[in-house]
């Protein structure tokens, strides 16, 4: 069996009287691309959240590498580094231009020389389709080019872990594409990954493992086959019925 | 016409006195304002930076912030004719007679006073932008100081820049108030001025006039200086964009 990359255990969030998250158990392997689904408000999003202490949990353990991210002489900035994150609102920084956004974090956070960093950042804006770009604002770019440019500056950091939330939900249907084929080189290229996601056929074809969840707990997980041909749990039969049935 | 002519001999009598009014006015003005603005960019940074999970660090973050909010609202809630009147004689008090120099005593004064409006200003500004940037700047591993000087303060700058301005045009007009403690800036030399001349009307005048010239190119300056940083509209495609955009594997979803 491959290493456990990441390891939740019992994981709960509150926010006051209300409960998100009642207790997810979950690991996550070494090249794994893990795609979570499941309706609005089921806690997937406060999960992966969860996962680089963007939330800080109520309960329970994350572990990376066995190690617990909330212990208080956890390196929390060193672990972001290696366990990067792409938002649904990419996030990307407004004041610098899409090649300052992958280089300002390798310069200041994993002390790269500024050549070097630029040339890394080069690489990446490259790999996504953006290098025509690089001069330009984010103010400036669509949405799908902001969301290809915010996977560069994830990636820049040479992260082990890329974590996505509904990376697609905030993008005009002719740009979906342009994100998700990056994404598929991506998990082709053996790049462990959690994906929070609405698209079920990237879900189906591109992860290795499905996550199905409802009212904050896990109600099926398998392999993506089992998930869409054979739902055993009668939630995940009625939440694909609806989606597929769209 | 001999008002004209009153008006004309003030400039070409007291030229030296006006002058030196208007360099002191603007030299406290300016350091005042920038200074203000120091110390409101550095209480933004601490009061918005999250509360430490050891003991130690959280107590003295507490106390830090209480400290701030105590003086915003001291020096946002009295006169600064008060405050200068304190603090200079305070001083002098204290010391049992000893008095501070007079410009640096100005720009102390201005300096604190306008860094209790900066600090809430710089606080807005810092509320105002969009916690995605914070969260953006977290996941590759910043820390609230890098998130603060790379990420968040340059866009604050960029919003709080006509606030600023304002700061540095009330700053201009202010330093008037200086006078009772007899910094020599430009209220102080029309003073001296009038008790030679008797002219107080065309004195008050000639000094009304500076102050509108100063506010005014300060304010056109300033206003310059934003169009700059607001940057240009158009972007140099870099390389080849349809070369580049062939890599792209496409391939749509079925």
């Amino acid at each position: 069996m491959a290493e456990k990359v990441i390891e939740l255990i019992g994981l709960k969030k509150q926010f006051g009287e209300n409960t998100v998250l009642r207790g997810i158990d979950l690991s996550v392997e070494k090249g794994e691309v893990l795609s979570i689904i499941g309706a609005s408000g089921s806690g997937k999003s406060t999960m992966l959240r969860c996962i680089n202490l963007l939330e800080t949990p109520t309960d329970g353990k994350v572990l990376f590498h066995g190690k617990d991210i909330t212990a208080d002489d956890f390196r929390l900035s060193r672990y972001r580094t290696q366990v990067g994150m792409v938002f649904q609102s990419f996030n990307l920084f407004n004041n610098m231009t899409a090649l300052q956004n992958c280089v300002t974090g390798q310069v200041s956070v994993l002390k790269r020389d500024r050549k070097a960093a630029q040339e890394i950042a080069m690489n990446y804006l490259r790999k996504v389709g953006m290098e025509p770009y690089i001069n330009a604002k984010p103010a400036q770019l669509s949405g799908g080019q902001k969301q290809r440019v915010a996977i560069a500056r994830a990636l820049a950091m040479e992260p082990e872990v890329l974590l996505f939330d509904e990376p697609t939900s905030a993008l005009d249907p002719q740009m979906v594409g342009e994100v998700l084929d990056v994404m598929r080189n991506l998990a082709a290229e053996g790049l462990t990954m959690i994906v929070v996601t609405h698209e079920m056929a990237f879900a189906r074809d591109v992860s290795t493992n499905v996550v199905f969840m409802a009212d904050g707990v896990i109600c099926e997980e398998g392999a993506p086959h089992d998930i869409f041909e054979n739902p055993r749990n009668p939630k995940t039969k009625e939440f694909l019925s609806r989606f597929l049935a769209r | 016409m001999s008002f004209l002519n009153d008006v004309a001999q003030i400039f070409v009598k007291y030229y030296p006195q006006l002058l030196s009014g208007v360099g002191n006015t603007m030299l406290i003005a300016l350091v005042g304002t920038v200074a203000g603005l120091l110390i409101g960019l550095l209480t933004g940074m601490v009061r918005t930076a999250p509360l430490s999970k050891r003991a130690v660090p959280r107590v003295l973050h507490r106390i830090l912030n209480g400290i701030i909010a105590v003086y915003v609202e001291i020096f946002r809630g009295t006169p600064m004719m008060v405050q200068s009147m304190v603090i200079y004689w305070g001083y002098a008090f204290a010391t049992g007679g000893k008095t501070l120099p007079l410009i640096p005593s100005g720009i102390l004064i201005v300096s604190i006073n306008t860094g209790a409006y900066m600090a809430e200003i710089v606080r807005g500004g810092i509320i105002s932008i969009d916690r995605g940037q914070f969260e953006g700047a977290l996941s590759i591993g910043m820390s609230h100081a890098q998130t603060m000087v790379k990420v968040v303060l340059p866009q604050v700058m960029r919003n709080i820049l006509p606030s600023v301005s304002n700061e540095f045009v009330i700053n201009i007009k202010d330093t008037s108030v200086l006078n009772v403690i007899g910094v020599t800036e430009l209220y102080y030399f029309a003073g001296i001025i009038k008790r030679q001349n008797f002219q107080t009307f065309q004195t008050y005048l000639v000094v009304c006039v500076l102050y509108f010239i100063l506010t005014f190119t300060v304010t056109r300056i300033l206003r310059y200086i934003e169009k700059r940083l607001d940057g240009k509209n158009s972007y140099t495609i870099f390389g080849s964009q349809s070369a580049s955009a062939a890599e792209i594997h496409v391939q749509r979803e079925g």
